[in-house]
């Protein structure tokens, strides 16, 4: 009992920090947005860090992720440095994308991070490709597509979905649902707001689950990740979430009341994996209080990296166009 | 060195042929795209490779141009080795968001982490009779976006040697056959010769004018030199085969030996690549010009169904010919 109790403290204070590193790192990026050390578009996860964290825990270093302009918090539980994802958004050549691609595009190869994709379902054709290549090869993989509900809207939603599975590729398709296509609400857009079964219509199993509890995400995605790696056919999970902040950084937030937003702040899933490890006994102010020093530190060392960075050359300007050298 | 025997073949077969030593050569290589496989191609290209290579590697695809064109750059960037056909170079509109979104920006917004080695190849082009929606020439469009490398087969020898280059370039690289090109014929040597995807090429050399054209065109061009000879002008066509990046020193070249210029294009004339061409050779050999450079292109109209009409649209060898009598002084007749 003792051992076990030690690992689900040891595990649950882990996802605690994931989630505090999330939020904390994206209530920094506002500091620093409206300090214009970071411009251009840029899109806070804050209230939604459950899905991200939950889900990744289903995930191994050998699978893949493919996310979307709202990625901060994908790349950062993912493994991508804090360090270099903020030198991205200060568009310093130490940024995870050298500063080429900001906000919306953060990349890293070493964790098999496709990007951050700003086109809504565009990430979806590059999921279902990058879980072909993987069968094809024989390499038993799951390759995890996040995208919003606004994208099952798109026709390529439908196009990858039927895709997957008719050629039973190990994707793990994500639905982030909080509710919200910028800012019409998914009662004004869609005609069937049940996402699980549209997806079910693809003939794959499909489900939904409250995105605001990590301990319950992380259960269905461990649950998805089995279903995916051993039945080698694709998944969906709708997480249900919420933004607590405006779409972006140049949205007054209009659409949608105040009222909702508290509504949906009592389920901040901070607070509520906090209650649940308090509850159990597996979690104290100390503990508390040292994730926060901890995050904090990193998110200073990760802005320390970003102030001292260096701009790339404007002679460089036309690399990367092309491949530079030999095929890999 | 040895010379292999020389056979005759299509265009058609001189294309499947390539594909089928690209599947045998490395196996990261596939083919996917609509009715590739149980069907053949629509034009026939790949017919016989489904039951050579199986449905792992000849992959049937629905009618979901983002999706497989997506999962082909998906595919790239993990690692295979794909070729993507598009049946027709109109229905790749509706994969456009992929190609320009994802396939064009991911090398560069990743600050050069992910190679996309990816090969889509296209039928092009009008001539037909099938009407405003399958009678696009895109090549224009598609060629002003940095990211992407464009290819214009119009000889046997391109048909067969391009595919190879192109797959091992580490680069998106789209092919354009030209449906008028299939059924071409001649010998080819059995020996596959690699061919260079980085130049244009003199087909036919001449002192008096150059006319530049690429895939489809390049017929008329030789056609009209051919009138042209006829009357003692000697015009030399030049083969554009790489639309991006353009090879601007063939042609270059070419203007400085023969002072006069027409470029022969089946795209629409406004913004269209025989404008870019026109620019350039403005831009680097404007004080070697004796007249100013023609373009000879599709009228600007939806490609119309009546054989009259759509000829009437699109670029003949008359209209080549009329242009160069303009600009030699010689009279119309």
């Amino acid at each position: 009992m003792t051992a076990t109790t030690a690992v689900d403290r040891r595990h649950g204070l882990e996802l605690l920090r994931q989630m505090l590193l999330v939020r904390r790192f994206e209530e920094k990026c506002v500091e620093l947005y409206s300090a214009t050390k970071i411009r251009g578009f840029m899109h806070l996860y804050i209230g939604e860090e459950a899905v991200a964290v939950g889900v990744m825990q289903a995930l191994t270093a050998e699978d893949a992720v493919v996310a979307t302009y709202r990625e901060h918090g994908h790349a950062l539980v993912r493994g991508v440095s804090a360090a270099s994802i903020m030198a991205e958004m200060y568009g310093k050549v130490e940024g995870c994308s050298r500063g080429r691609g900001g906000s919306m595009h953060l990349f890293d190869a070493a964790t098999r991070f496709y990007g951050g994709n700003a086109i809504v379902g565009g990430g979806l054709p590059v999921a279902v490709g990058i879980a072909l290549a993987d069968k094809l090869a024989g390499r038993d993989r799951v390759t995890a597509c996040f995208f919003g509900d606004g994208a099952v809207a798109e026709g390529e939603f439908h196009e990858c979905l039927n895709l997957a599975a008719l050629w039973s590729l190990p994707v793990l398709f994500v639905c982030e649902n909080n509710r919200y296509a910028m800012g019409t609400a998914l009662e004004r857009y869609e005609s069937e707001t049940d996402l699980a079964l549209k997806a079910a219509a693809y003939e794959m199993t499909a489900w939904s689950a409250d995105g605001m509890d990590v301990v319950v995400v992380e259960e269905a995605a461990q649950r998805a990740a089995a279903e995916v790696r051993d039945g080698r056919r694709p998944c969906f999970l709708e997480l249900r979430t919420y933004r607590f902040r405006a779409h972006s950084m140049y949205d007054p937030d209009l659409y949608r009341s105040k009222q909702e937003i508290e509504h949906w702040r009592e389920h901040d899933p901070i607070p509520v994996l906090g209650d649940r490890l308090r509850a159990a006994g597996l979690l104290s102010d100390d503990d508390v209080a040292g994730l926060e020093r901890e995050v904090a530190e990193e998110i200073e060392a990760a802005i320390a990296v970003a102030e001292a960075g260096s701009l790339e050359p404007v002679e460089e300007l036309e690399r990367f166009v092309y491949w530079e050298g030999e095929a890999p | 060195m040895s010379v292999a025997p020389a056979a005759t073949i299509t265009y058609r077969e001189a294309m499947r042929d390539a594909i089928r030593h690209a599947l045998l050569a490395d196996e990261r290589v596939f083919l996917m795209g609509e009715d590739v496989g149980a069907y053949g191609g629509c034009f026939g290209v790949s017919r016989g490779l489904l039951a050579e290579f199986g449905p792992e590697r000849i992959r049937d695809t629905p009618l979901s141009e983002s999706a497989f064109v997506g999962a082909g750059i998906g595919a790239a960037m993990a690692g295979a080795r794909p070729i993507v056909e598009v049946m027709t170079v109109n229905f790749c509109l509706l994969a456009l968001d992929q190609i320009m979104n994802n396939a064009a920006t991911i090398t560069h917004m990743s600050g050069g982490q992910f190679a996309i080695p990816l090969v889509i190849r296209m039928t092009t082009g009008a001539g037909r009779q099938v009407a405003a929606q399958h009678s696009h020439s895109l090549e224009g469009w598609l060629a002003h976006i940095p990211g992407l490398k464009l290819l214009a087969p119009a000889t046997l020898a391109d048909a067969r040697g391009m595919l190879a280059p192109a797959l091992a370039d580490p680069n998106p690289v789209l092919i354009f056959e030209h449906g008028s090109l299939y059924n071409l014929e001649g010998e080819l040597s059995e020996a596959a010769e690699a061919v260079d995807i980085e130049r244009a090429a003199v087909r036919r050399a001449g002192a008096d004018v150059t006319l530049v054209a690429y895939g489809g065109t390049v017929p008329t061009a030789l056609a009209a030199a051919e009138t042209l000879a006829g009357e003692g002008v000697e015009a030399e066509v030049i083969d554009l085969r790489v639309l991006r990046p353009l090879d601007d020193r063939t042609v270059i070249e070419s203007v400085v030996r023969t002072h006069r210029a027409v470029v022969v294009d089946e795209g629409w004339r406004s913004g269209s690549l025989a404008a870019e061409v026109s620019a350039r050779i403005m831009e680097q050999a404007f004080y070697e010009l004796d007249a100013p450079v023609a373009r000879v292109c599709t009228a600007e109209v939806p490609l119309p169904y009546a054989h009259h009409m759509e000829q009437a649209a699109l670029p003949q060898p008359e209209a080549v010919v009329a242009a160069v009598r303009r600009m030699t002084g010689e009279p119309e007749r």
